[in-house]
């Protein structure tokens, strides 16, 4: 009981992996949010993971309505949420069952023995009590009645029980904090400020916060090692820091980009997860040069977005993989008619409704190549939570530049999960303002810049300068209606011209680790960016010869990707789909490259690239 | 970001508003009639040519925007009203003019125009019902008559059309009118009513399909039978037709509208109902008339547009490039190094 050796995790003892799971309606993603915080405030590295099912409030006591959080913390760098869990919560019997599996042995778990009844263990599909038979003997197991405790800490305040459960996750997140050697205060904050109008509630929260807090203390229980040295934060570069999730990074950067432009923003969109909340937070930066239009369906929510960029705004949509296929047909309008749109697929597990709010990288196929015709966009992805900003910022910067729609693809992992984000320095960035009008002397609609091949950007209410522009094939430069056979080829040779071109005007490729003298590459693009990280630095400090790369342009690709792949005897691309970037690397360089799939739902772990990797360096 | 200058009028004729380009619809087609009435009423207005702009779906009436010397966006099939509406809320100076068909509005996009009314976004929807589908040669269209023999319903089609006016009015609109392709003077006339309108202004033109369904409206618009079959929605004034030898009168026992001769069973033309164009029970009982057919104003009030509330609803711009770093930079912070 007292080996407290027993306890250091198999991430390293400097770091820690916890995971909080519970009914949907236990507040898990609260207490996990929290508990972020707690951690960050104290200068440790992170990565969370938020899992929680489609239904909002999924039958009780179920094994499809867990919801579930995850953090890996530390004072080391910190590139995942990690691959095994060193304490796992489990408040009810489901928790237990659908999560225990990622519990290393010897970690700890966290019951609430109040929830352990015949009725919630049948529903969790056990037919005997797991702690009662050997289950759960390779784990610390500390078997607190969570309820009890919590129901005997608010009863001084006057709450009654059924109040007092709804406690619960403080009590237990009191708990995890003082295993951990975190603090609570800025929780305690948290709670006055949340529940400032609801001073019962408050009350009762932070008593059962102190409770759970005290109880670890009281009941001696064997605190974790501690991963943050005192006063020793993790090594991230200088700077002031706050935690920030996929969304808040992206949203932020779009506001930042109306500024750089000079252009304002205007953004429809259709309620769809987990894209929405893209939505809901760009409602409240209205200040800040965005304005937000709830569509009456995805159609219209593209449709009024390329109706703004017409108008002289920038239109940008945001949504998730069925509603990003209901938008293609007006895509393809903003193709060809060359303005400026930037859309945004949240990925989600698919085809149809699939898996809404579980994470996939399976849009890489619609973004590049899915609409009518030959009708090339520009395609970004964003690798981590904080990336989410500079990539939004690109997004602007070439949809306006090149008068092109532009694709951002996010994912359900990305969107929700948070990071430790080095505060950008706004002043720092680079404004990229952009023209509107033409000189009205000769003015044709469908003029491009030499250098860009974009045509000018003229918005209705330009004096002077009334034109048409419209679906059907327009004649260069003219844009009037045009079916001459040539004028077809010439312009469809331009729109590809113009997106193939955008390769001169972003970075080269470069390496994350490693470099063109290892013997095998491995190719990443989005938000496996951490699980591969992880697995590559573990591997070079094994002595295996591997470096990995990742794509923010999908397309175009850097001007020297095909170079670069040519250079490796070995190329593996993870991808949380069944090998889209894979065929497309194909089909553009026709280089052979090994493919590493995976569509459960949750993202890749480090260990499932190591392995692979050590695999495809044996053979 | 689109400026706009503030000019004086320019005299500009209906000639001014036709453009370079070449009209290609088919000789004698009912369009032809409707852009004149267009360019008439705009030269009318002194509206000005910067300003304005034509937003089309798909269809022959769609091919409209590149006829009129101004703005013009031909986009997609059905989606006109949704491109329309966030073209006006980035650029509320714009003079927004939607042209769509009976295909186009009622069909593939009946959920934006039922949108677009509802919100009453200030433009005006102009909606060429020919009960055909004619870009696509011939097919049925959701305001045929059921049976309407097509090369897409040899036997007849089963379903029952849409009454565009019903429709709109269902849908909350607050201005609901309807014209006839051949009836100039007074097209121009609603269309100048539509265009003073503040919010979406609907406008259902009755128009001729020379080639896959003339005829359509003889009833309505041959000399011979018009004055039996139009009857004129003047705000009040009372509903009679056929040069006033007939009137539309309530019966109360029914709540039903009857025609009756003037001077029949002791009834004069003062029981005529007296057209009110604000009150929407009529205008529902007067769009679903059949003979005669109800033209003219039939249903307007005045209500806040959508853009007009979009934009009041714009939270006070606060430029300052320090007021976005401190929203940036969160509220929970620390420091690192």
């Amino acid at each position: 009981m007292n080996e407290i050796s027993h306890l250091v995790g198999a991430a390293g003892p400097d770091s820690l992996v916890v995971r909080f799971a519970g009914d949907s309606g236990d507040g898990m993603q609260l207490t996990g949010s929290r508990f972020t915080q707690e951690a960050a405030l104290d200068g440790a590295d992170l990565a969370t993971f938020p899992d929680f099912p489609a239904e909002i409030r999924a039958p009780v006591g179920t094994t499809f309505g867990v919801s579930a959080f995850q953090i890996q913390f530390g004072g080391r760098r910190v590139r995942t949420p990690g691959d095994q869990l060193d304490v796992l919560v489990a408040l009810n019997p489901a928790a237990l069952k659908t999560n225990l599996e990622d519990l290393r042995h010897g970690g700890t778990l966290i019951v609430d023995t109040a929830a352990f009844v015949d009725r919630n263990l049948r529903k969790a599909g056990y037919d005997r009590d797991p702690r009662e038979d050997d289950a759960l003997d390779a784990y610390r197991c500390l078997e607190i009645d969570i309820t009890k405790l919590t129901q005997a800490a608010v009863k001084p305040l006057g709450v009654g029980n059924r109040d007092a459960n709804r406690a619960r996750n403080f009590w237990t997140l009191g708990l995890v904090l003082w295993l951990t050697g975190r603090r609570r205060s800025s929780t305690q904050e948290w709670i006055r400020e949340r529940f400032a109008s609801e001073p019962l509630v408050r009350d009762a929260n932070l008593a059962a916060l102190d409770a759970g807090h005290a109880y670890g203390e009281t009941a001696e229980l064997p605190r974790l090692p501690e991963v943050l040295a005192k006063g020793h934060s993790a090594p991230l570069p200088a700077g002031r820091y706050r935690t920030v999730t996929g969304v808040e990074a992206l949203c932020y950067g779009l506001v930042a980009a109306a500024r750089l432009s000079g252009i304002d923003l205007f953004y429809g969109s259709y309620p769809i997860t987990p894209a929405s909340s893209m939505l809901h937070m760009l409602a409240r930066l209205g200040a800040f040069g965005v304005r937000t239009f709830q569509a009456e369906d995805e159609i219209a929510a593209i449709c009024a977005a390329i109706g703004a960029s017409y108008a002289g705004q920038l239109g940008i949509t945001g949504s998730s993989g069925p509603g990003i296929a209901l938008k293609m047909e007006a895509l393809g309008l903003a193709i060809a008619t060359e303005l400026p749109l930037v859309v945004i697929d949240a990925q989600r597990g698919g085809p149809s409704t699939g898996l809404p709010t579980k994470t996939e990288q399976s849009d890489l196929f619609q973004a590049v190549l899915g609409r009518n015709a030959d009708s090339p966009i520009v395609v970004l992805a964003a690798s981590t939570p904080g990336d989410c900003f500079p990539v939004a910022i690109e997004a602007v910067r070439l949809a306006t530049r090149y008068m092109t729609p532009v694709m951002l693809l996010t994912d359900g992992f990305l969107a929700n999960a948070s990071e430790p984000w080095l505060i950008p320095d706004l002043a720092a960035l680079e404004p990229f303002p952009v023209q509107q009008g033409a000189a009205a002397d000769g003015f044709k609609p469908y003029a491009r810049d030499p250098e860009t091949l974009a045509r000018a950007w003229v918005p209705p209410g330009t004096p002077g300068l009334r034109h048409r522009i419209g679906g059907i094939e327009r004649a260069h430069p003219t844009g009037a209606i045009s079916y001459d056979p040539a004028n077809h080829q010439t312009m469809t040779d331009f729109r590809r011209a113009k997106i193939l071109g955008i390769a001169r005007d972003i970075p080269e490729q470069d390496f994350v680790a490693g470099g063109p003298d290892d013997r095998l590459l491995i190719l990443g693009w989005g938000s496996t960016f951490g699980a591969i990280q992880s697995a590559v630095d573990r591997l070079r400090a094994g002595g295996a010869a591997v470096a990995h790369a990742h794509l923010r342009h999908i397309w175009p690709l850097p001007a020297n990707l095909g170079d670069i792949l040519a250079g490796f005897d070995r190329v593996l691309v993870p991808e949380l789909n069944a090998g889209q970037l894979n065929f497309l690397l194909q089909g553009v360089y026709g280089c052979r490259v090994e493919s590493l799939t995976k569509v459960s739902g949750k993202p890749f772990t480090a260990a499932e690239i190591e392995t692979r990797v050590k695999t495809l360096l044996e053979a | 970001m689109a400026t706009v200058l503030e000019r004086e009028p320019k005299g500009l004729t209906p000639k001014d508003w036709a453009s370079d380009q070449e009209v290609r619809w088919c000789p004698g087609c009912g369009d032809y009639a409707i852009l004149k009435a267009v360019q008439k009423t705009l030269a009318d207005l002194q509206a000005d040519p910067d300003r304005t702009v034509f937003i089309s779906g798909i269809g022959c009436a769609a091919r409209f925007p590149y006829y009129i010397e101004s703005y013009g966006f031909h986009t997609i099939h059905g989606r006109a009203a949704a491109i329309a509406t966030g073209a006006k809320l980035a650029n509320p100076e714009l003079d927004i003019w939607v042209v769509s068909g009976d295909g186009d509005s009622l069909s593939i996009g009946g959920n934006h125009l039922l949108h677009l009314l509802r919100r009453n976004v200030d433009l005006v929807y102009l909606l060429f019902n020919n009960e055909v589908y004619g870009l696509t040669k011939g097919q049925a269209s959701p305001t045929s008559p059921r049976g309407t023999v097509s090369p897409s319903s040899p036997g007849g089609t089963l379903d029952a059309p849409v009454n565009a006016g019903a429709f709109a009015l269902g849908a909350g609109a607050r201005f609901v009118a309807r014209v006839a392709d051949v009836v100039q003077g007074p097209m121009v006339e609603v269309l100048t009513r539509a265009h003073g309108h503040t919010g979406t202004s609907f406008v259902e033109i009755l128009q001729n399909c020379i080639v896959y369904n003339d005829g359509a409206f003889d009833a309505v618009t041959d000399k011979a039978t018009a004055a039996e079959h139009q009857l004129w929605c003047r705000h009040g004034e009372p509903l009679l037709f056929a040069g006033g030898t007939k009137g539309v009168r309530l019966v109360p026992e029914r709540f039903a509208l009857e025609i009756f001769d003037v001077g029949a069973d002791g009834l004069g033309a003062e029981a005529a109902l007296v057209h009110d164009e604000t009150n929407p029970m009529l205008a529902q009982m007067l769009v679903r008339l059949e003979a005669p057919t109800a033209l003219g104003v039939i249903f307007a009030i005045e209500a806040p547009s959508y853009d007009a509330a979009f934009s009041a609803a714009a939270p006070a711009r606060k430029p300052e490039l320090a007021d976005l770093q401190r929203q940036v930079g969160g509220r929970t912070t620390w420091e690192i190094g």
